[in-house]
Parts: structure tokens; C-alpha cells; sequence
């Protein structure tokens, strides 16, 4: 839209930047504590002041006497800013020697330090000492102002982004600025603890260590931490995130701001939904045979296999004390020989998790295909739990017009409901309701189904389970037990989100990918990798190379197929996109 | 001329019915309105921006100027908000101007109203305020009754609703983007600029603000005419073309030490010797003044040998002050410790400080700290370099806060230092001089 000139570079700038956009764009960063870019501006930090001025058509320049904040000054063609004169870095030495005037000098037991702009930008912009020789105001720590948030009353710098956040964002106004001047703190009203679903957003937007989250408190110093940039799978909004891990333990999730998918937030429930990931419960290796059956009778093994082809006198395949055995090979072996089986005697079934990744879809597709080339193959069941919701709430909680939103949390409590469709409809199969599918087991005769799970709170639906033939073979890909993982012959145990890769479309067709944040949990296997090699593929998976054999028969998901997916995702025009706000 | 001068704005204080409407229009009171209604109001725009007159409520902002920013061909409300906030310490000029006389007041609104094509109008008021409170909704409810308020005024097209509103007891609601906020029911914290109330003022619509005695001198204005207006004052300064001249009379409030502290009404431009001496009956007890605050607090200090200064709104300025501010002039005696007043005025800030900006918020504090530890005995000769470093570095003159507060928290701070500079660093060296008077009381 026009040239910008940051300390003598040149940058071209779009409409409705301001100058800290502009410099980011030329590689200079000006520091900054209350402007965010999805709140309103305020300038009250004062940390962002620089020179502006403004270069004239006929090449003279003409500079503003006094200091001005980036923040607010839109960066106009023809602006000149100077970040680095003198009185610029006087200012900045003199805003940060006001910041840190009543701070506490704990760094040492805060959960911010590391990743913490005061210590950022006093190593780069301040000075090493205070001229303070009076006594710091102290103030109480307010454990009480979240159920999962703490308020470090005296580390704050009252940037406020938190109070407009809960103002603007989720609309529910708890938090707030009470009494004035040095001695101002950010305060709840009694008894109105700031709960509300997107509250874990302030916790990020807070530049230093007043606002902590409560699960991750004291439990990890943040350079120890190796983030993976990934999406949630929590809802079908599809949140880019960043998986905050360490020794293979999940300690945080954090949003990744990407305006292509929800903006800079995320909910508390994709958040601190993670804990599954680490459940005491998760299926740690795969099964050959029922669990009631394992438990009476090695005979069960046969009974799989439909013959006795020397699988071993050990059905309970794991660790063993004296010499490890991959158990896996066999695992696998007994499920392609379990469908193979059945082929002879009936229809195949394959149904599709919309938890499932579209490359873990297509694989399961692949296989079952391969084996009858009228496999059905169905969508699982879609965990659908109460209305979207949308922020900002109005001052009674009502949420927006959907136009409107700022934020949506979806109903839809799955990632990639329209991929696996778009796979299945690119294998030529019937969109089915997952209700009608017990029926269509009897009627189609289906000799074996593979189920694949991956729900949060393991397999939902406990009346299926019952309905299911006692002669149909069963494999059933999930990470948690239930009554399916007990009726299954075969158990493959895969992963969760964190151990998997992969591609998934959220609601408005935006495709991202998941990436490997930790490796398995026990013997369990990330889902591609066993699908991979349920096809008796050679070599390892690569979610890539499965795309790329893909676009003949996915049309419609070919743009996936050519070259490597952004970080930000890549938008499909997938005609099913829900309308209404990107969020 | 100031020996002859007859007081105008408070002409009628004191007069028994003073705050009836009966009493106001048998003193010629609404004649200014009733000429204002028979013009149109770019008419009444002109005659308001040839009259030079500069805002009374401390920035001396060009009236008409101000009311000319309004956007043309508004679509929707424009509205008029009333500055009475009055919370400058010194300063009760608009309070009496309130209680004794609403009406001349409220006559300036319509006018300004009309004027400005305002169709609401607020009045903001200091809540301390309790009698001005009072005379007010009395003195409104009279011109409802009387068809000076409401719908088509004295049978004019022109309608106006006054709202009264009750500030909350804080300095910063005074700033009017703070008024504004804090009008909004929101956390009085002053917004940034652009845009200007002007554009988008109280409740996201085009806003004009003026303070309350600006208003009564509209309502002369118009009654008595431009040439009366400018027959005082001090006239333009032909070298400076940016300056507009400070015309008309001023009500200046003396307080402090001074035999007899009060309001007087004079023209622009009388010496803060002249005041003292002349109308204020001299400093008390026989003393010399030490130092003279020449317009509220917040302007600094002008000390005993710039006592000559005219007090018009480019005089203070040329001593080092900030300007002329309220004109509200607090004589401080040579008995009386500069420290001490300069901590008094250093807690009043800190107090204050909305704490919206980083500097203002902490360099108040700061310099309040640091002067109650001088006070104690534990002085450094440093402390003084940091007092002067913070008072250069907050405010809206080095573009570091948003609203001037912080101006008016640095300036005494600067002009303490540089004119009273011996006494603060003996204070340091040798401690309190046991001889002057404890000032500093509970605010």
C-alpha cells in the first residue's frame, strides 16, 4: 500500500498497520507490553514510544519534536521511524526503570521467567541497576481470581491486556483494574472468580509472570520445554497450537496465533484437555483376542486366526522377563489374516473415527479395499455436545450473532469430521448414518469390521457394542479402554494427537497438520504407522508420502497431495465450509 | 483600568434571589440567548471565535476553534459536556460561579448549544460539590418550567435536555476524555487522541467540552459583544502568530498565606504582585512571599522576584511555569519549608495519577517516595539529579503519557529545583531548619 522507512529500511505496508507491524516487517522489533493484535489499542505501557516522522513526495523529512507510541501511530506511506536514536533508547531504559520500580527480583520462583518480556527486554533495553531506594509496594498474590489462574499481584505492569481481554474477547468482564496510581491491581469482584471458558487466554497474553496458569505451576521451567507446533483436536474449530513437552510428558498446550484458523486464543477445554494423553488407562499394546476369552482360554487365539497357526502358547504378548518380543509383527499379521479370512465369508466393514487423520483414513480405506473391493466403509460416530459457542458474550451472557463471533468453541468435539468424509467420499462410499450402521451389519452380511476409535473418553457408544453379532470379527484401533476394545479380536493400540502426524480440515475446510510432539506410550503405536504397515508397506510413514499417492484418487484434496502444508494450514474449496465468522 | 473595573461574571454574587431565575431576568439575564436564538449559529460560532476568548478551565484552548472542529453536517447527536469537575488544588472559581449564579451558567450552555448543534448537554459535577449541586437542579428545573429548556426554547427550533451528572471524586475526571469515561460510567482513564471529542467524544459521538466559567464568559459574550470582550485582556503578540492574546476577565482565586483570600474577578493580565498586594490584602502576618503557585498547582512555582509576572495565558509561561492554569494563585510564605510543599504537592499527584501510563504512574510515586525520605533526614545530593530526570521524562510535553496530568505532577517538581534549588540541597546537608512551619496537612 505504500513504503514505511524503519531506521533507514524500506518495507511496504498493507492497510491498517501500525508502526510496531511495520518495523516487524522490516525485521526491527519495538517493544511493546499492552498493544496485542487482537485488542484494542490503549498506548499506556508507554514501552513502544520511537520517533516518527514523515518523509515528504519531495524527499525532505520532517520529524514529531516529541516521542510517540508505535502502537497507536498507523503506519502511514512516507512514515519515517527511528527505534534505535538516542532518546528513544533513553526512554526505553527510563519506562523499563519504572516497570521494575516496585517488581519483585523473583525470577527465581517465577513460572514466567524464560519466556518473560521484562526479562527480555531490560537485558535488551534497560539498565542493569535501579535507582530505587525506597521500600517496593507489596501486594497480596490473589490464588483466588481463577480456578485455573493466579493472580502475582506485584509482578504485574498493568499492561491490562487481561481486562480487555475478558472484555472483548470472551465479553464476560471479570477481571478489572480497582484503586489508582502505583497502588492499582488487577482485582475480581468477591465471590466472581474469572471462570470463564477462553480465562487460560490471559495467562498467555500476560507479558510477565503475574497471571499464571495453576495446572502448570511450579511443575516445569519453561527452557526445559520443546515445543511442536500441532492443531487441537478438541473441537472441529481446529485451534493451532503448540505442544509444550519434556522427557515425553505433556506439560502445557499453548495457542499458536494463526489467523487462518482461530485467531490468538484458544479454549480452556482443548487447554487442559490433554490429560488423557498420560491416563493411567491407556491401552499400552496391542491384543489378540476378547478380553473374556484372553482370560479364560489360550484357545481364543485360534479362534481369531480361525485355524491354529502357531501364533504361540502365549496369547498375552508384551514384555517378557527374560527376552523382549516385539509384539506388534504378530498383532498385525493376525489382523490382515483375520480379514482375509472373513473376506471369504462376507462383506468387509471399515469404520472411520473423525478423530482418525485423512491419512490414517485413506490408509484403513487402502487396506480394507485391498482385500474386497466392496468394502463398506462408514463414518463413526460425530460426538456432537450441546450448541457452538460464541464469544464475546453481552453483559447478560448471550452470545453474538454469528457474524460476530470473536471466538467460537464448536459442538463439534472432533477434528476432522469433513476430512475422513472427503476420504470416504473419495473411495466412492455412501455418506451413512452411524445409526443405521448395526442394521447394515445384518443385512450386508458383514463378516468382519475394523472400528477405528481415538474418542477422549474412550469408544461412546456402548449399545453398539451390544448390537454387534457375536460371530462378527472385530479389530479396533484406540488408545482407551471400553466395551468395544473388550469385544474386540483383535486390539491395535494406538496414539493420541501428541504421537501422531498427519492432516486434518476443520470446519471451514482449512487443512493442518498434526506433528510427532512425543514419542508412544508403551507399546502402543502412532495410528499411521500401524496402518502403514497393516498395508505391508515397507519403509517408515510419512504422512507426506502418503499424500502424494493420493491425488488420483482424492480429487478434491489433491492441493495437499503437490507440496508441503504451511504452518498457517492451507484452505480446501471444499463446498461443505460451514459459513459464518473465521475463528 | 483594573482599579475601575466592575466585575461582571460576578456581578450579581452575593445579591439576595442571586440564584432565581426571577432575580436573573431582572437583571437583564437570557437577553445573550434571546440574540443568540435570532442568529443562526455559524453567527453565534463567529461572534465566540472573534471574541478570542481561550477555555477557563486551565489549557486556554481557542473556543471558537474548538467548536469549529465539530465535523460538518453531522448525521445524529452532537453533544456538550460541562467541565465542573473543578479539582485543582486553589481552584473555586467555578463553584462560585455555581452556587451564586447557575443561571449566567446555564444561559452559556443554550448558547453553546445552539451553537454547536448539541441537542443534549452534561454536566459533569465535582461530587464534593453538594450546594452547586443543588442551585443547579433548582435553577434547571426553573428553565423547564420557563420553555429555556426542553423542547423549542423561547420558541425556537432549538431543543436541548441538560443531564447532571456527579463526578466520583477523582482529579483525572477534570482531563476530558477522562470526563467522558468516567461520564460513560467507565473508569475515568483518559483516551488517546485521535480521535478528539470533537470527532468522537461521549458515547462514540461528535463531543464538545468547556469548562463552566468559559461558558458564563459566552454568555456576556453574546450579551455585551466582542468589542467589550476584547476592551480587556492582553492583546495578541504581533511577533507570534500563533498566539491568540488573552482577552476578557478572569477570575482569579487567591488562597495560601494572604490576609484576605478570595475570588476576584479582573482583567487578563494583572501581575501576581498586583493581586496579592492590591486585592488580596499582602501576605499574612507582616511576611514576604517565598514562592506563588500562579495558576493551581500543577503550573509550578514562580518565585518572589517574579512576582511582576502577568498572569495572562502566555505570562507564566515566560518565568519557566507551565501557564497560566486555573488562575488559581497560592502564595506560599518565607517561613515555609520548600520541601514540605513540594512533597504536599508530590502526594497530591501520586494520589491522583489515574495510573494508566507507565511513567505517570510510577514517577509520581516515585517522587513522592524520594521527597518523604528527604523529609525523614535520609536525603542523597543524588536524589535531586533523579528528581529532575523523572520530572523531565513524564508528561505530554516528551510524549510519554497520554493525558497532561503528568505535566502538572513534573512541573513543580522542575520549578522547585531550578528556583529553590539551595534550599532543597541544604535540607539534604543540615536537615529541616526547625524554625518553619510544618506545612504538609491530610488531603
Amino acid at each position: 500500500m505504500g513504503t514505511v522507512f524503519v531506521d533507514d529500511k524500506e518495507v511496504e505496508v498493507g492497510p491498517n498497520q501500525n508502526l510496531i507491524q511495520a518495523a516487524q516487517l522490516a525485521g526491527v522489533e519495538i517493544p511493546h507490553y499492552c498493544w496485542h493484535p487482537d485488542l484494542s489499542v490503549v498506548a499506556s505501557c508507554r514501552m513502544c514510544l520511537v520517533e516518527v516522522g514523515e518523509r515528504k513526495p519531495d524527499g525532505t523529512e520532517s520529524m514529531i519534536p516529541k516521542l510517540v507510541p508505535a502502537c497507536q501511530t498507523p503506519a502511514k506511506p512516507g512514515t519515517i521511524v527511528k527505534t534505535d536514536t538516542p532518546k528513544v533508547k533513553a526512554s526505553q531504559a527510563q519506562t523499563l526503570e519504572f516497570l521494575l520500580l516496585n517488581h519483585p527480583l523473583d525470577c527465581s520462583i517465577c513460572d514466567q521467567a524464560g519466556e518473560c518480556y521484562l526479562q527480555d527486554y531490560t537485558y535488551k533495553f534497560g539498565k542493569a541497576s535501579s535507582r530505587l531506594d525506597e521500600p517496593k509496594v507489596q501486594r497480596k498474590d490473589k490464588y483466588h481470581i481463577g480456578d485455573q489462574i493466579a493472580l502475582f499481584t506485584d509482578r504485574c505492569v498493568m499492561c491490562t491486556r487481561c481486562v480487555r481481554f475478558t472484555r472483548e474477547i470472551s465479553g464476560t468482564a471479570e477481571l478489572q483494574v480497582v484503586s489508582r496510581g502505583s497502588v492499582e491491581e488487577i482485582d475480581v469482584f468477591p465471590d466472581q472468580p474469572c471462570n470463564n471458558k477462553l480465562a487460560g487466554n490471559v495467562v498467555d497474553l500476560c507479558p510477565v509472570g503475574a497471571l499464571c496458569s495453576k495446572d502448570f505451576l511450579y511443575k516445569k521451567r519453561v527452557w526445559w520445554l520443546k515445543s511442536q507446533d500441532s492443531v487441537c483436536t478438541g473441537c472441529s474449530t481446529g485451534c493451532s497450537i503448540e505442544v509444550d513437552q519434556n522427557e515425553n510428558r505433556i506439560y502445557r498446550l499453548r495457542p499458536r496465533p494463526n489467523p487462518l484458523a482461530q485467531g490468538s486464543f484458544m479454549c480452556d477445554e482443548g487447554r487442559f484437555g490433554w490429560k488423557y494423553v498420560h491416563s493411567e488407562d491407556r491401552l499400552n499394546s496391542p491384543r489378540i483376542g476378547r478380553a473374556s476369552a484372553i482370560a479364560t482360554s489360550v484357545a481364543a487365539l485360534s479362534a481369531v486366526t480361525g485355524s491354529s497357526s502357531g501364533l504361540g502358547q502365549d496369547a498375552m504378548i508384551g514384555y517378557n522377563d527374560l527376552a523382549y518380543v516385539d509384539p506388534w509383527p504378530d498383532a498385525l499379521s493376525a489382523t490382515r489374516t483375520m480379514f482375509r479370512t472373513a473376506a471369504a465369508s462376507g462383506r468387509l466393514m471399515g469404520i472411520f473415527s473423525p478423530m482418525m487423520t485423512c491419512e490414517e483414513a485413506y490408509l484403513l480405506a487402502r487396506f480394507l479395499r485391498g482385500i474386497d473391493k466392496q468394502a463398506v466403509l462408514a463414518l463413526g460416530p460425530v460426538p456432537l455436545i450441546g450448541e457452538d459457542d460464541l464469544y464475546p458474550k453481552d453483559h447478560r451472557g448471550n452470545p453474538p450473532e454469528r457474524s460476530k463471533a470473536r471466538f467460537i468453541i464448536r459442538n463439534e468435539k472432533c477434528p476432522n469430521r469433513l476430512g475422513v468424509t472427503e476420504v470416504l467420499r473419495g473411495f466412492g462410499s455412501r455418506l451413512l448414518d452411524f445409526s443405521s450402521v448395526p442394521e447394515l451389519i445384518a443385512n450386508e452380511s458383514i463378516s468382519a469390521a475394523f472400528v477405528v476409535g481415538g474418542y477422549v473418553g474412550g469408544w461412546p457408544d456402548s449399545v453398539f457394542v451390544e448390537r454387534l453379532p457375536e460371530k462378527l470379527k472385530l479389530a479396533v484401533l484406540d488408545l482407551l479402554p471400553s466395551a468395544l476394545t473388550d469385544r474386540a479380536d483383535v486390539l491395535l493400540a494406538g496414539g493420541s494427537f501428541a504421537e501422531r502426524e498427519g492432516t486434518v480440515i476443520n470446519h471451514a475446510g482449512l487443512a493442518q497438520s498434526l506433528r510427532t510432539a512425543m514419542r508412544p506410550i508403551g507399546e502402543s503405536r502412532p495410528d499411521g504407522r500401524i496402518l502403514y504397515e497393516l498395508n505391508d508397506r515397507k519403509g517408515l510413514f510419512h504422512a507426506r508420502s502418503v499424500r502424494e499417492e493420493w491425488s488420483r484418487e482424492l480429487p478434491r484434496l489433491a492441493a495437499l497431495a503437490d507440496k508441503p502444508i504451511p504452518d498457517q494450514g492451507l484452505k480446501l474449496p471444499l463446498g461443505e465450509a460451514m459459513t459464518g465468522a473465521v475463528s | 483600568m483594573t482599579e475601575t473595573y466592575q466585575p461582571v461574571l460576578l456581578k450579581r454574587v452575593g445579591k439576595p434571589n442571586s440564584q432565581s431565575l426571577a432575580g436573573y431576568q431582572a437583571d437583564g439575564g437570557y437577553q445573550g440567548l434571546r440574540k443568540a436564538l435570532a442568529m443562526s449559529p455559524t453567527e453565534v460560532i463567529d461572534i465566540v471565535a472573534n471574541s478570542d476568548l481561550r477555555g477557563r478551565g486551565g489549557a486556554g484552548f481557542h473556543c471558537g476553534s474548538k467548536w469549529r472542529f465539530l465535523p460538518k453536517n453531522v448525521q445524529g447527536p452532537i453533544y456538550l459536556c460541562i467541565n465542573g469537575d473543578e479539582s485543582e488544588p486553589g481552584t473555586f472559581n467555578n463553584r462560585v460561579l455555581i452556587e451564586e449564579d447557575p443561571h449566567q451558567v446555564l444561559e452559556g450552555i443554550v448558547i453553546a448549544s445552539y451553537a454547536t448543534g448539541a441537542s443534549t448537554a452534561y454536566f459533569y459535577l465535582r461530587y464534593e460539590y453538594g450546594r452547586c449541586y443543588r442551585a443547579l437542579d433548582a435553577a434547571i428545573q426553573e428553565m423547564y418550567a420557563h420553555n429555556l429548556l426542553g423542547k423549542n426554547i423561547l420558541g425556537s427550533n432549538f431543543s436541548l435536555d441538560i443531564y447532571l451528572h456527579r463526578g466520583a471524586g477523582a482529579y483525572i475526571c477534570g482531563e476530558e476524555t477522562g470526563l467522558i469515561e468516567s461520564l460513560e460510567g467507565k473508569r475515568a482513564w483518559p483516551r488517546i487522541k485521535p480521535p478528539f471529542p470533537a470527532v468522537e467524544g461521549a458515547f462514540r459521538r461528535p463531543t464538545v467540552v468547556n469548562n463552566v466559567e468559559t461558558l458564563a464568559c459566552v454568555t456576556h459574550i453574546l450579551d455585551r459583544g466582542v468589542e467589550w470582550f476584547k476592551s480587556m485582556g492582553v492583546p495578541k503578540d504581533p511577533n507570534n502568530p500563533r498566539d491568540v492574546g488573552s482577552y476578557g476577565p478572569k477570575l482569579y482565586c487567591v488562597s495560601g498565606h494572604v490576609n484576605k483570600p478570595g475570588l476576584f474577578e479582573l482583567p487578563l493580565g494583572i501581575t501576581a504582585r498586583e493581586l496579592i498586594d492590591g486585592y488580596a490584602g499582602g501576605v499574612w502576618k507582616g511576611r514576604k512571599a517565598k514562592a506563588v503557585v500562579p495558576g493551581g498547582i500543577s503550573m509550578g512555582f514562580l518565585s518572589a522576584d517574579e512576582l511582576d509576572t502577568p498572569l495572562d495565558f502566555a505570562g507564566p509561561g515566560r518565568a519557566g511555569c507551565l501557564g497560566l492554569g486555573t488562575a488559581a494563585v497560592v502564595v506560599i510564605d518565607d517561613q515555609t519549608c520548600m520541601v514540605d510543599v513540594l512533597y504536599n504537592l508530590c502526594r497530591f499527584f501520586a494520589h491522583e495519577s489515574c495510573g494508566q501510563c507507565t511513567p505517570c504512574r510510577e514517577g509520581t510515586a516515585w517522587s513522592m517516595k524520594i521527597l518523604q525520605r528527604i523529609r525523614e533526614g535520609r536525603g542523597k545530593l543524588s536524589d535531586l539529579e533523579t528528581l529532575e530526570q523523572i520530572s523531565s521524562s513524564i508528561g505530554i510535553i516528551p510524549g510519554t503519557t497520554i493525558c497532561g496530568l503528568a505535566d502538572g505532577a513534573a512541573w513543580p517538581i522542575k520549578n522547585a529545583l531550578k528556583k529553590f534549588r539551595p534550599e532543597f540541597e541544604s535540607y539534604i546537608r543540615e536537615g529541616r531548619k526547625t524554625s518553619m512551619r510544618e506545612v504538609v496537612g491530610a488531603h
